[in-house]
């Protein structure tokens, strides 16, 4: 009997390193944005407690949101054609 | 009986497995949301509905296998079909009566399988696609997906432990908006074609399209409708066991858990592999539980879910060769069957209104056993 190995463990691989980037830079993106949101935890100058600066907790946010929305979107590519 | 008539009672069989397809996974999709206060449930399944609804139009490859390549499609008749679709349809409904999570792909593969075994024997099924495309992805799935969602949960509360919780919760509680959209949207490509296979095949079975053919636009349109719909009805019992039963998921888990299952369905869908979003989504939830503590999560409600699963695949596959060994018999056999199944339904209905679970208590936490409380006290 013949087993196909090698489309279980694509699919295995793929939907794990997707998972995987999706969620964390959704993760990073959530510290960053939480470096912008006012007053600090335990941190200085206005940042959160990782002493992140609003302005660049923003970018990080933007950046990582953007990420992943490019994954999501080229799965969805991928899917679609 | 006619074949053309027979066709009709196959597609609209079908079609009522599929919007108890809809109904019984709409858990896949919102069970966390709603759990997790992402979604409104009313919201919730009106967005998984439309999404179903839109996925069912993004791709083919599952309807192909299904009607290419489980069984000898020169040896079963449309009757076989009918047969196999009403154990699966049972399977389904019993289910959601008791709240479990179960495979509706696989109650539809066992109902197929059984009915075919008794119209054309053993030989009529080919076991090397069968082991291929559905055993094997049965047992590998959820375990797959648990082991994804355990490790990303983990490092996403790595990752935000130093982050302001109410930003957290806001954020992954929107973020859960999306990734809840892509489950549904995955539900609709993978299972909405699940039918659309299966009429596929009564329509090559009855000389009506050639074999190999793709499903026609009629065929898609129906199923993505008909499982919408179903996803509207929302299968509520089953969203409380996984939302509120597993474990107390808060955003995170939930994004995370959803996230996996979307990446696993979309995946497996573009290499043409019917996975059951069922087993992906409760894998996936199971191990966003684990991700953040191992003992938070019920063991025992996923004792209960192993336990349907292992039943699926023969229970339904037993309804489905009686219902072939009646309906073989002739028109007042497909007769008997159908009134059978209808009052079986009915039943199932009546018995869930004695205590019925609606979008207003979805998210009432289960009360502790009395030993609990005598152990408190």
């Amino acid at each position: 009997m013949h087993i196909d190995w090698t489309s279980l463990v694509t699919v295995a691989v793929v939907a794990a390193a997707a998972a995987l980037s999706v969620v964390l830079l959704v993760a990073f993106a959530i510290v960053g944005l939480s470096a912008r949101s006012g007053l600090p935890v335990d941190g200085p100058d206005g940042g959160d407690a990782s002493g992140t600066r609003p302005g660049v907790g923003t970018a990080i946010a933007v950046l990582c949101l953007l990420a992943a929305g490019l994954i999501v979107c080229y799965g969805l590519y991928l899917i679609i054609t | 009986m006619n074949v053309s008539l027979i066709v009709v009672v196959v597609v609209i069989t079908a079609l009522v497995f599929d919007f108890t397809n809809g109904f019984h996974d709409t858990a896949n999709a919102m069970a966390t949301s709603i759990a997790t206060g992402a979604l409104r449930p009313k919201v919730a399944v009106a967005i998984a509905g439309c999404l179903n609804l839109v996925g069912a139009f993004l791709s083919v490859q599952v309807a192909k296998t299904i009607s290419g390549g489980l069984v000898d499609e020169t040896l079963i008749t449309p009757v076989v079909i009918f047969a196999g679709l009403v154990g699966a349809i049972m399977w389904n409904l019993m289910t959601w009566l008791v709240g479990l999570p179960s495979s509706s792909s696989h109650a539809l593969f066992g109902g197929l399988i059984g009915a075919t075994w008794v119209a054309g024997g053993a030989d009529a099924i080919h076991v090397n696609t069968v082991v291929n495309k559905v055993i094997l992805p049965a047992v590998l799935s959820p375990v797959v997906a648990a082991l994804i969602a355990v490790t990303v949960t983990y490092l996403a509360f790595r990752v935000i432990s130093r982050a302001r919780p109410g930003v957290v919760s806001r954020g992954f509680k929107l973020s859960q908006t999306v990734s809840a959209s892509m489950v549904a949207l995955a539900h609709g490509t993978n299972d909405a074609q699940k039918t659309m296979g299966v009429i596929t095949l009564t329509l090559i079975t009855a000389g009506m399209v050639p074999v190999g053919s793709a499903p026609p636009f009629w065929v898609v349109m129906a199923a993505g409708l008909a499982i919408g719909l179903g996803t509207y009805a929302g299968g509520w019992r089953i969203i409380r066991t996984l939302g509120k039963r597993v474990s107390d998921i808060r955003p995170v888990q939930g994004f995370s858990a959803e996230t996996t299952s979307a990446a696993v369905i979309l995946t497996s869908t573009h290499l043409g592999l019917p996975l059951s979003t069922t087993q992906v989504c409760t894998g996936s939830i199971f191990g966003a539980a684990a991700g953040r503590r191992l003992a938070s999560v019920h063991w025992g409600t996923a004792g209960r879910i192993v336990l349907a699963w292992s039943f699926t695949l023969p229970a339904a596959g037993v309804v489905g060769a009686a219902a072939s060994w009646l309906a073989a018999t002739g028109t007042v056999g497909v007769i008997v069957v159908g009134m059978s199944a209808l009052a079986a339904a009915a039943g199932i209905y009546g018995v869930s209104r004695r205590t019925p679970v609606t979008a207003a208590n979805v998210n009432d936490v289960p009360r502790r056993p009395a030993a609990d409380l005598d152990l408190v006290a």
